[in-house]
């Protein structure tokens, strides 16, 4: 046999097992209850609007505390992390490699629940607030990670450069290495912020009050008054509504960005 | 400068030595460039010459020996580097302009961050120092934007815009493609001719014997022949000097 048919034989069989899984798939499947479960129209329609204006809405408030949060500290921890002073150094490392050892469950339950117990401490915004806390606190450990490795990429010239105009070191980090990290590490963080929107779902593990819940709680407590999958449906949407673009300028700038260098 | 200053020597380099590890790459250099004087430094790739530039800034710290810039210790822990440095030039082969920033604003951060002056002020000295390098035009324009020699240019621009004393040149053609070195040589042409204190490693050896006062020959650390360009140039006393001059002239 010749090598060409040969490949066109495998690749054909390929095609062939493809369609026929495919339509195994198609015919052996009970549409109509799926779409009795997983699309009921008339269930769909009653949870608008409060899926976008209280369920949406505080997903993407949670995520925005968040990622502020977590971009404000995991700056201060980078910077630590990156500092002459050695103890600051530990301190740092010690953190980021304590919190992104854990998963983030874990830590929201503790802040939600022994840390209030512990420390006699009432949290802002009752177990949300303290949810969220726990969300800044782990996702600060991410980003120091990500602003540490975009400052490192910033090339040695450019504060030799600014050291040799008599720039100090403080005034060097600001004006001429941050700027430019940050540049960097536009891609990294927003991919950062699309897992973070993501792990908004945690939260629901403290149980909030009904103008509290984000979206899985939202669809978790539809789905139990309900009786129906419908809720899951419609708050799946509401997350690819807002990640896929997300998603797809990370890949934009990604492109973009191995073209400029 | 109409006062007599109160230093020797615009850069007085004593007994300077430095190691990475365990390589001795500077072994004792005694080496000084007075005030107006233009002296440009030669040698082998791995000779120390860009390391013995750097130390003068302090961008390297000495292993031992002394670097005094117009008559401050540069390795004095006490001494204000910042202060020091605001008044040496820098320019290095790489340019190293701030990339983020177009043209304007990397002649005008340091003048207002270090020297304080205000926008209009700083920005006025920028444009003088773009219009001494021909380049006035290219105010608004993104370092990406321009070419090898322009950005050399801008980076010289930037360095005058402190108003430095003197200017530390470490290979500023060297990354540069062929026709693009003459602009960048014409500026720090001009620039000696307008009495400049200029230290120069560098490759071109044209430049050394036309611009220089004096002509430094370095390998393997330590200085092998000094002294007038034209003479080291056409007839070199030591043997490795002659060896390498024989290779790039």
């Amino acid at each position: 046999m010749k090598r060409t048919t040969k490949t066109r034989l495998t690749r054909g069989s390929l095609y062939a097992i493809f369609v026929a899984a495919v339509a195994a798939l198609v015919l052996a499947a009970d549409w109509p209850a799926i779409q009795e479960a997983f699309f009921d129209v008339e269930i769909a329609k009653d949870l608008f609007p409060d899926v976008v204006v209280v369920a949406a809405k505080n997903t993407i408030i949670y995520t925005a505390i968040a990622f502020a949060g977590g971009m404000v500290f995991g700056l201060v921890l980078a910077l630590m992390k990156l500092s002459p002073v050695a103890p600051y150094r530990w301190v740092a490392t010690v953190y980021i490699e304590f919190f992104r050892g854990l998963p983030a469950l874990l830590v929201i339950f503790t802040f939600a629940f022994a840390v209030p117990i512990a420390f006699q401490w009432r949290p802002p915004g009752g177990n949300a607030g303290a949810g969220l806390i726990a969300l800044i606190v782990v996702s600060a450990a991410y980003i120091a990670e990500t602003i540490r490795a975009g400052i490192q990429a910033v090339p040695k010239g450019q504060v030799e450069a600014a050291h040799s105009l008599g720039m100090p070191a403080g005034w060097t980090m600001i004006s001429v290495v941050l700027p430019q990290a940050f540049r960097i590490v536009i891609p990294p963080l927003t991919n950062e912020l699309v897992i973070l929107i993501k792990d908004t779902s945690l939260l629901f593990i403290v149980g909030m009050t009904l103008s509290q819940q984000e979206l899985t709680t939202f669809a978790r407590d539809g789905v139990s008054s309900v009786a129906n999958s419908t809720p899951l449906t419609i708050a799946a949407l509401m997350y690819l509504a807002v990640t896929l673009p997300l998603t797809r300028l990370v890949a934009y700038m990604e492109r973009r960005g191995a073209r400029g260098r | 400068m109409t006062s007599t200053p109160a230093y020797e020597h615009a850069i007085d380099v004593q007994q300077l030595h430095k190691s990475f590890g365990d390589n001795e790459v500077l072994k004792g250099i005694d080496f000084h460039v007075d005030d107006g004087e233009v002296v440009c430094v030669i040698g082998p790739s791995g000779s120390g010459k860009s390391t013995l530039l750097r130390c003068v800034n302090r961008l390297e710290v000495p292993t031992k020996g002394r670097v005094l810039v117009e008559g401050v210790d540069m390795t004095d822990p006490e001494t204000d580097l910042n202060d020091v440095r605001s008044r040496i030039g820098m320019v290095f082969q790489s340019f190293n302009l701030f990339p983020h920033l177009t043209v304007t604003a990397n002649l005008t951060l340091a003048q207002r961050r270090v020297k304080k002056r205000g926008k209009a002020e700083a920005e006025k000295k920028a444009r003088e120092n773009l219009a001494r390098v021909g380049l006035e035009d290219k105010a608004d324009a993104y370092p990406a934007h321009l070419s090898g020699g322009q950005q050399q240019r801008v980076a010289i621009a930037r360095a005058l815009s402190m108003d430095p004393d003197l200017m530390l040149f470490d290979e500023p053609t060297s990354a540069l493609d062929p026709e693009l070195v003459g602009d960048v040589l014409a500026v720090m042409k001009s620039l000696a001719a307008e009495g400049m204190t200029m230290m120069v490693v560098t490759h071109e050896m044209g430049f050394a014997r036309e611009v220089g006062d004096k002509l430094v020959f370095m390998d393997e650390g330590v200085i092998m022949e000094e002294g007038d360009p034209a003479e080291v140039l056409s007839d070199p006393q030591h043997a490795r000097t002659q060896e390498f001059l024989s290779k790039v002239l």
